[in-house]
């Protein structure tokens, strides 16, 4: 047994080092100031840096859009194939991984390909600003994680019984999906909405091949070219903002479970 | 309230014929599919459609034939298999070892939730705040470059760069091994204490339990997921953009270079090209991934 503990250890303490040294490093990166001591001069650039705050209102505003499109699409798409198509659960899994086949530089390509040689009012509008023209292929892109973590959290739940009993008591089913499914898979669903949000805070690819300059990961790709301890600062926070609220998520979830099981 | 009183109507068509009720069944995915035609299928459609005509519109295999054989994207395949492999593997390997310690540890450990939405944020973070984490960690003056510097190990004088083809390794790895913990923990968990328990009635030993129980079952599953890591690193470009801004010859920075076309006329076709062969490395990947899949599921029911 002291064996395997030991082995426990040591990947443990490889793992922390790892994953733990960068962000430390972005930690005390960020704290540096030009004079060589410590101080607060990069983060206290970021208030007072327009563009970088109009860029993450942008990119916010992107990360809400996709958000609320991913769950518009897969919620009741999973709930559907639970209930009425159990059988093709398996191809609508294959079908999610799709977008992972199609590299984002790939999509891009072919995106710009319309963008340049296809005119006529939808695509105008499509291409119109960062929000109408990356939305709808980042939602793509969360597609797959999106489903597979709004799957698992219907896979938790009884899900045949609550929307029986829902459309007993005359519920219709929208109603039966927005008022009692969703409140039950309410992790899962914000799980999927942060790490959508993650996706949109990381993407470059498409934003740059496209030529939408304007959004955030951008930004801090153009502020690190100058001044690197603004741009690894802006990462930081960027990382741990989205990480916290799952952990948050994560715990609020737990609890709920776990006090429903000791009540029954 | 009142939606419970004026709602029933529909409830009364449930009952209708199986086959009637499967087509109309079908009808509830329609929105699902179409999206990913329009919004998918439409920019693949473009892909391949460009990668096979010349830029005037006729069509030619020229622009495939360029992408396979010109030298400079022969050297940026190799580069980008190369990385994808050995990250595929370091990761696959760490993220197993890695699952499996998380996954002996008691259950309501806060370990077990902070590694399981660690997980979610870096496997998907990609990107660029993972690089610029990077460069402050072992970048020319980052802190893990000084401390190394400090007991004696000069990275940059022995000729590591963050922005060479090991730095992004090293990176890459940061979100190969979070992706393997997810894509491997459900197969983990399907290990079933009996198994290890008879194993261990037979007289075998914890060797001999995992060389002939544990890891002939754990096969398929993680070969599938070692391949998803490959595609994952294949595909991955947005963390070498913001890391090397060009100037390492990977897949991903070839087509965009050729798309952004000043360099010579119809180069736009050729990164088309480029983009094909990568979907069809990554769709011969994920078949493969799939066919695992199915087979790992065995274990499962």
């Amino acid at each position: 047994m002291t064996r395997g503990r030991r082995w426990r250890v040591v990947v443990l303490a490889l793992a922390a080092v790892y994953f733990l040294l960068p962000l430390l490093a972005a930690a005390e990166f960020s704290l540096r100031t030009p004079g060589g001591g410590y101080g607060l001069s990069n983060w206290l650039a970021i208030a007072r840096d327009p563009v970088l705050i109009a860029a993450l209102f942008t990119s916010l505003q992107i990360a809400v859009a996709t958000a609320v499109l991913v769950l518009v699409l897969v919620v009741p798409t999973a709930v559907w194939v639970r209930l009425r198509l159990p059988g093709l659960a398996g191809a609508l899994e294959s079908a999610t991984i799709l977008p992972i086949v199609i590299p984002p530089v790939v999509m891009a390509a072919g995106i710009a390909f319309v963008q340049a040689n296809l005119g006529g009012p939808v695509f105008r509008a499509l291409f119109a600003s960062s929000t109408t023209a990356l939305t709808p292929f980042y939602v793509v892109l969360a597609l797959p994680f999106a489903y597979r973590a709004v799957d698992n959290g219907l896979a938790a739940i009884p899900l045949r019984t609550l929307v029986e009993a829902a459309r007993n008591l005359g519920a219709g089913m929208a109603t039966a999906l927005r008022r009692v499914v969703l409140p039950a898979i309410r992790s899962a669903v914000l799980g999927a909405a942060f790490l959508t949000l993650a996706l949109v805070l990381g993407e470059i690819v498409i934003a740059r091949i496209l030529l939408y300059t304007d959004t955030f990961p951008i930004a801090i790709v153009e502020v690190g070219r100058s001044t690197a301890g603004v741009a690894v600062a802006l990462s930081l926070a960027s990382l741990l903002i989205t990480w916290v609220l799952l952990l948050a998520v994560s715990f609020a979830g737990g609890r709920r479970t776990r006090s429903e099981g000791s009540s029954s | 309230m009142t939606q419970l009183v004026d709602a029933p109507r529909d409830v009364a068509e449930d009952p209708a014929p199986p086959r009637a009720g499967r087509s109309r069944a079908l009808l509830g995915l329609v929105p699902f599919v179409l999206y990913l035609l329009v919004f998918l299928g439409g920019p693949l459609y473009f892909v391949i459609s460009g990668a096979l005509s010349d830029p005037d519109g006729r069509p030619t295999l020229d622009n495939v034939v360029a992408a396979l054989t010109e030298p400079q994207y022969r050297v940026a395949f190799a580069s980008s298999v190369a990385l994808s492999v050995v990250t595929a593997l370091v990761g696959a390997v760490f993220g197993t070892f890695l699952a499996q310690a998380v996954l002996t540890s008691r259950p309501d450990s806060p370990l077990r939730r902070i590694m399981s939405t660690a997980s979610g944020v870096l496997a998907y973070f990609g990107g660029v705040p993972l690089a610029f984490a990077f460069i402050a960690a072992l970048g020319q003056t980052g802190l893990a470059t000084l401390w190394l510097r400090g007991i004696g190990l000069d990275l940059y004088a022995a000729g590591f760069r963050i922005d060479s083809l090991t730095g992004l390794g090293l990176t890459y790895v940061y979100f190969q091994v979070p992706l393997m913990v997810i894509l491997v923990t459900p197969a983990l968990e399907g290990l079933l204490p009996q198994w290890r328990e008879a194993a261990e009635n037979l007289g075998a030993s914890a060797w001999e339990y995992w060389r002939h129980v544990a890891l002939p079952v754990l096969a398929p599953a993680v070969g599938g997921a070692t391949l998803v890591l490959f595609g994952n690193a294949f595909a991955a470009y947005a963390t070498a953009l913001a890391l090397t801004s060009g100037s390492i010859p990977l897949v991903p920075t070839a087509i965009a270079t050729a798309l952004s076309g000043n360099v010579i006329a119809g180069r736009q076709n050729v990164g088309l090209a480029l983009g094909l062969a990568m979907v069809v490395v990554i769709s011969v990947v994920m078949v493969g991934y799939l066919v695992l899949q199915r087979r790992a599921a065995r274990w499962t029911r």
